[in-house]
Formats: C-alpha cells, sequence, structure tokens
C-alpha cells in the first residue's frame, strides 16, 4: 500500500530519516529502519574536512517545536572509512547529505562519497545556520543551476536530490532551476531561520544565537512551500517539515510529495515515529477507500 | 516538560575535594539515580552533569578541570546557570538483594543518589570507590554513611589499599553473594569491571559517557553503536553491552570523528 519509488529509488513505505537526526552512525542508523521502520535514511550532512559545530546549546526544544544551530559537524569524507564499511552491509536505501562552502567543495566531497554508492546523494543548499555554507547557494537560482549542475557531472547515475530553504523569496523558481540543472528530486523545507530568548539569562539560549527552527510550528510554510514547488517541476518532492503523524504526512502528499522527511518528529514520538506514520497513513487511507499515495499525491491542487 | 534550560541561582557551594565542589540550586527536580541534567553557563557552553540531589533543590557536582567547568569553578553563591532535564534512564534497582558498586573517581557523582537510594530500600550494599589520592576521593564520607561496607583503593595508596577497584571487585565476587555490580568510572575501569562480572557471571549496570548535544534523543552525537547514551542509556546492563564493539574501544568527537577511548579522554580534558 505504501510501496513508493522516489527518483529511481524503490522504498517499502515514502519515510526518510531526515538530515542532522541520528544519522551519525551505521548501527544507529540500521536500528532507524529494523525498529523505527524508516523507508530510507540520510546520514548527517558530510563536509570537506573535520569540522567541529558550534557548541552547546545546539539543540533545544521550546513550546511549539525544536531550534538548532548545531554548525555542520562532520567528521570530513575522509575520516569515514569505518562509517562506510559499516554502511556497505545495509539493507535499505541510504541518502548521503553533503555541503561545502564553494563549488569546488560540492564537487568534491560529491566525488569522494559516490565513490561508496550511495542510493542518492543531497545537497544541503539550505543550511540557516553557518555563514559560509550552503543556503547562500539556496537562495539563488545562478548559484543553484551551477552548484547542482557540477555535483550531477561527477556523481552520475546516483539520484541528486536539492535540499531548499523556505528562507528563498522564490523556493518554486529556485526547484524550477534545479531540475533544469539536472537534479532527480527535490527536498523541502530545511529549517527556518529563529531565535529564543531566555529572558531570565536575557539572551539568546543557542550558542549560535540564532538557528533553524523545526517541528510542528513550521509545518505550514513545509506544506506551502511543497504546494509550490509541486507546479513549478516534474521530478518528485521529499516533502518535510512537522511531520508526527499520519495525517501530516498525507497532508504533504496531497500538498504534492512524492516521499516525507521527518526529523523533530523523532523527539516528540521516539524511534518507531516512522512505522507510527506509516501506521496511521494506511489507516487513513482504507477509511478513506484510498488504494496508492499516487491516487491522492498533489490532489489538494485541484 | 520543554527541553529549554530554566535559570537557576546557586544557594549553597560545597567544597567536597581540593578539585570537586558540589552545587545545590533552587530548583526542583525529580530523578532517578543515574539520571542526568544539562547544564548552561551562558557564553560558555552547555554539558550533562548526573544529579547528585534530587527533590526541592536539586545538585550537581564538577571537577574543575577543562574550559567548562574552570568556568563552574568561578561560580559563587547567588550566581545564576541554566539547568533542563532530567534525562536518561537511571539505574534499575528493582529486585536486587545484594549490591556492589564500583565508583572511580568523579564516578562516585551518580553513586551518591544510587547508594542513598540502596540504603532506603534495606538493599545489601558493599561499595568500592578508587581515586588518584586520597584527597580527591569524592563522597568517601557521604557514601561511608549508606554501608558499613566501604572498600577504598588509591592509585598512591595514600588511602585505602594501594592498587585497583578491579581488584577487591574479584576477590568480592568469589564470595558468590552479590547479584548485581553498579559502575560509574573512567571508561577503561568499567570495562575492567564488565570483564571481572563477565568472568564470575554477575549481573551488572554501568554508566556510560559520550559527548552530548541534545541530551534527549534526536542528534545522534553520543551514538554508542546502535545506542544513544543520552536516551538508551546513560546506565547500560552487561547484556546490552555484549555486541557493542565500541565499548571501552571508541567514542565520537564533537565532529563526529570516531577516535580512539583514550584519544577521546584527552579530548576531553581540554
Amino acid at each position: 500500500m505504501l510501496e513508493t519509488n522516489f527518483a529511481g529509488i524503490k522504498m517499502r513505505n515514502p519515510t526518510v530519516l531526515a538530515s542532522g537526526i541520528l544519522g551519525t552512525g551505521s548501527d544507529l542508523m540500521q536500528r532507524v529502519v529494523e525498529e523505527g521502520g524508516a523507508g530510507a535514511v540520510t546520514m548527517k550532512s558530510i563536509g570537506p574536512e573535520e569540522r567541529m559545530g558550534h557548541a552547546n546549546p545546539s539543540v533545544i526544544e521550546w513550546e511549539h517545536g525544536m531550534l538548532n544551530a548545531v554548525g555542520l559537524p562532520s567528521p570530513g569524507y575522509e575520516n569515514m572509512e569505518e562509517e562506510w564499511e559499516g554502511l556497505s552491509k545495509r539493507n535499505y536505501p541510504l541518502i548521503a547529505s553533503i555541503y561545502g562552502a564553494s563549488i569546488e567543495e560540492f564537487v568534491l566531497v560529491a566525488k569522494n562519497v559516490a565513490k561508496k554508492k550511495p542510493e542518492a546523494i543531497e545537497i544541503n543548499i539550505s543550511c540557516p545556520n553557518t555563514k559560509e555554507h550552503g543556503q547562500i547557494f539556496g537562495v539563488n537560482e545562478d548559484a543553484s543551476i551551477e552548484v547542482v549542475s557540477a555535483v550531477k557531472k561527477e556523481i552520475g547515475d546516483i539520484s541528486l536530490i536539492a535540499k531548499l530553504t523556505p528562507q528563498a523569496y522564490n523556493i518554486a523558481a529556485i526547484a524550477a532551476a534545479c531540475e533544469k540543472a539536472g537534479a532527480n528530486a527535490i527536498c523541502a523545507i530545511n529549517t527556518v531561520a529563529g531565535m529564543v530568548i531566555d529572558i531570565d539569562a536575557r539572551r539568546p539560549v543557542l550558542f549560535n544565537r540564532f538557528g533553524g527552527v523545526s517541528g510542528p510550528a513550521i509545518k505550514p510554510v513545509g506544506i506551502k512551500c511543497v504546494y509550490q514547488i509541486f507546479d513549478a517541476v516534474k521530478i518528485p518532492i521529499l516533502g518535510m517539515g512537522g511531520i508526527s503523524n499520519g495525517r501530516d504526512a498525507i497532508e504533504f502528499i496531497q500538498a504534492g510529495a512524492t516521499t516525507v522527511g521527518i526529523g523533530s518528529g523523532v523527539l516528540y514520538s521516539g524511534f518507531d515515529v516512522f512505522k507510527k506514520v506509516c501506521n496511521e497513513m494506511e489507516n487513513w487511507m482504507k477509511a478513506n477507500k484510498v488504494e496508492s499515495l499516487e491516487e491522492i499525491r498533489g490532489v489538494a491542487h485541484g | 516538560m520543554s527541553e529549554k534550560p530554566h535559570i537557576a541561582k546557586i544557594t549553597k557551594i560545597v567544597r567536597e575535594t581540593p578539585s570537586i565542589k558540589t552545587y545545590y540550586l533552587d530548583y526542583a527536580m525529580e530523578a532517578k539515580p543515574g539520571q542526568f541534567a544539562m547544564v548552561w553557563l551562558p557564553g560558555i557552553d552547555e554539558k550533562p552533569f548526573t544529579l547528585t540531589a534530587v527533590g526541592k533543590e536539586c545538585a550537581i557536582t564538577a571537577q574543575c578541570k577543562g574550559k567548562f567547568t574552570n568556568a563552574m569553578c568561578k561560580l559563587k553563591e547567588g550566581d545564576k546557570l541554566g539547568i533542563r532535564g532530567p534525562y536518561g534512564n537511571g539505574f534499575d534497582t528493582d529486585s536486587v538483594k545484594n549490591a556492589c558498586i564500583v565508583a572511580g573517581g568523579c564516578g562516585a557523582a551518580p553513586i551518591l543518589l544510587l547508594a542513598e537510594h540502596l540504603q532506603a530500600n534495606n538493599i545489601e550494599t558493599t561499595i568500592v570507590l578508587g581515586a588518584r589520592t586520597g584527597d580527591e576521593c569524592l563522597f568517601k564520607e557521604k557514601l561511608g554513611k549508606t554501608t558499613e561496607k566501604v572498600f577504598i583503593t588509591t592509585d598512591d595508596g595514600s588511602l585505602g589499599e594501594k592498587g585497583f577497584t578491579t581488584g577487591i571487585l574479584d576477590r568480592l565476587l568469589k564470595e558468590k553473594t552479590i547479584d548485581m555490580v553498579f559502575c560509574c568510572g573512567p571508561e577503561p575501569m568499567m570495562k575492567a569491571v564488565y570483564a571481572v562480572c563477565e568472568k564470575e557471571n554477575v549481573k551488572c549496570q554501568l554508566n556510560l559517557e559520550r559527548w552530548m548535544r541534545c541530551g534527549f534523543g534526536v542528534c545522534g552525537a553520543c551514538a554508542l553503536g546502535k545506542f544513544l547514551v543520552c536516551k538508551d542509556g546513560p546506565v547500560f546492563t552487561g547484556e546490552q553491552l555484549k555486541g557493542i564493539e565500541d565499548f571501552g574501544k571508541k567514542a565520537m568527537l564533537k565532529s563526529g570523528k570516531v577516535v580512539s577511548t583514550k584519544e577521546f579522554g584527552e579530548w576531553r580534558q581540554e
């Protein structure tokens, strides 16, 4: 009922572990699939060299979601042999997220990560909490075209997913630019830039002061972005932003998503949030006599 | 519970050893022994600390040794810090009849609430307390109030027996009365305790440590094999650790790079 084909990747269900959540080790990712029920897993973003990320607090919860400024920590692509060794035994689709501060860095990381044969490479052109990475590309059509085409050239048959930011005033145009440049799918949305101030401490809670908001608070933002992107491109969309139950996931599918990413949902419902979302999706489909997700994909556009 | 820090005032600071102090806060927290809280020094960093008192005024205990704890050491009564928690699973004392606690160095911190809990539940308890020197032997008086059976070992022989905690544990387990070993200390020591328990076929629970970010099971920074130390732990049973290759061998730096526990330990001292 939930089997999904996403940019050439066969998935048992449409749920995907979002990048930056739990994707730090192969045994942990295996557990997200086996115990958790995820259909595919995205690794924590990989960069050109070892990077420590920001000091703490770097991940907090507030009343309506999460806020993080982890700051793209990465061992660097050269320091991950053991990790890849563990991942080579996997029996699930793997999406490798990568970042860089220049086209050259994106290309360097993409070339090396592609050798490890993940099912897809997601380019993070949308991180809201570091100065020089990501978002600088994702808010500009020309820069998006440049980075997508350069990376696509390096990775050949491996599917390229462009992860976009809602900070772009024209996210649909950026998505269309990525499609034109050779992207095989769009992932939307990354977190929304935000800040929480502790009034008793009289300063922002995050060490980095501002970060990315995720969780229930941003679901309407994600839905709107996916809805607009669906009208602008033919390639499939991995929709995310505040999904923690089956109804949220169906809402994204109706906006036009093919697959659904879950990140902060792990905080609200634990490891097996993927199973829970799938069960609830199936129940809704049965109750509404829907036999496949194809039937309702983008139906809200009617 | 929102996982955001609460600003609390330090009501009392108690010097436990020349390098270790306990900070009592005007913040109420209920927690099981072994659970921890994230402590925030605004503008500096946020780190996990086991709770050494719970109830109306919770407390944490820290040794001045790195950038964060040195900043903590400068705090005075009346100063403020941020705290959120409790997190993690804590020790499981259900159905334990005759316990042995092994603690090394700062590892005595989570042991205090545990020993008090075991005493309150009339569970027979033996404590083996290891330290570098007698001066630095944390909570020796407080732990001595929970049971008569306290063995102390020091690296330099300045207090108790000169040597390691595992030597005493080995002797105790051979007497065949202990049915659970609780342990917290440096990872090489815990690995050795785990091995002794395995050999003598006695169950154990180990309070492990990894570098953390969120504390609530989302970011993956504290992964140990398939486990998250912040959420599945920090207390693990010997059975759980059986297939975990990285236990006693490897840990992740802040970057996510996997290094030896030795290199991890050196990095943590900074």
